[in-house]
């Protein structure tokens, strides 16, 4: 049997654009949930600085809290607060389509696990506020 | 078709968890410190320097506050590695791998050392 050759070089391999997420909706909005890791990673830097400034003293932290309240990190967390929403309810409707929870022999239908964890996520966001406004209250 | 033992999973694992976390508990936590205490919507005996020192220097809250900084650092690191190659930078495979591992590495150590300060 004869071997057959092939000449790579007369293969054409098309290049994909770096923009190609530009082209349809589904693809813009896919690059719009990666960025969202992105503004939530800042923000946590920014406010393991804060973190920081408070083992600093009064005078640090204070200073630094001052910072933030500038128009401009105001922006910055609002935007990034929007990102945020929009990883955790993308998260959610993915989890629930990508791990299938069964009750008995049953599958619980995904939009009701998706609203199981939305429900979740109110609960804990509830707690977490209460427990920042209560906890360790001074006398 | 080869295939050989890659340390990927680990690090997906470490995505997911960050993904989790992030998806439950950052927005209550960019709402609080990111937008209410710098605007002043809270109480100042609640946001002042001595109830915030306070209540940031209990184990279990900095226990918390690592969790809720660290991994999240890792659901960046392996997103911005496969946008970077979406974006068309393959080519930088290993500098960009070890660059957003690494980045979550340090900002891991650098978490439980602030920590520890408080």
């Amino acid at each position: 049997m004869s071997t057959v050759t092939s000449d790579k070089s007369k293969l054409y391999y098309p290049k994909m654009p770096a923009t190609w997420w530009l082209t349809r909706r589904a693809y813009f909005l896919f690059m719009l949930r990666e960025l969202s890791s992105v503004f939530i990673a800042i923000f946590l830097v920014v406010f393991l600085i804060e973190i920081y400034q408070l083992s600093r003293g009064p005078a640090a932290y204070a200073a630094f809290v001052q910072r933030l309240a500038s128009p401009g990190w105001i922006i910055f967390h609002v935007v990034a607060l929007l990102f945020a929403l929009y990883h955790s309810f993308t998260w959610f409707s993915l989890t629930s389509k990508v791990q299938v929870v069964r009750v008995g022999r049953r599958q619980v239908p995904p939009p009701l696990v998706t609203a199981a964890n939305l429900a979740v996520w109110i609960v804990l966001s509830i707690v977490i506020l209460l427990v920042f406004l209560f906890a360790q209250r001074p006398a | 078709m080869t295939t050989h033992k890659t340390s990927e999973p680990f690090w997906w694992g470490l995505f997911s968890a960050g993904g989790v976390v992030a998806a439950f508990l950052v927005p209550i936590h960019l709402l609080l410190h990111g937008i209410a205490i710098p605007l002043g919507w809270l109480p100042a005996d609640v946001t002042g320097y001595e109830h915030m020192r306070v209540l940031f220097g209990h184990p279990l809250i900095k226990i918390y506050l690592f969790v809720l900084i660290a991994l999240p650092l890792y659901h960046w690191a392996h997103r911005f590695r496969f946008t970077l190659y979406d974006l068309g930078l393959k080519g930088l495979r290993t500098p960009i791998a070890i660059l957003c591992y690494g980045g979550a590495v340090v900002g891991t150590l650098a978490t439980v050392w602030i920590l520890w300060l408080v």
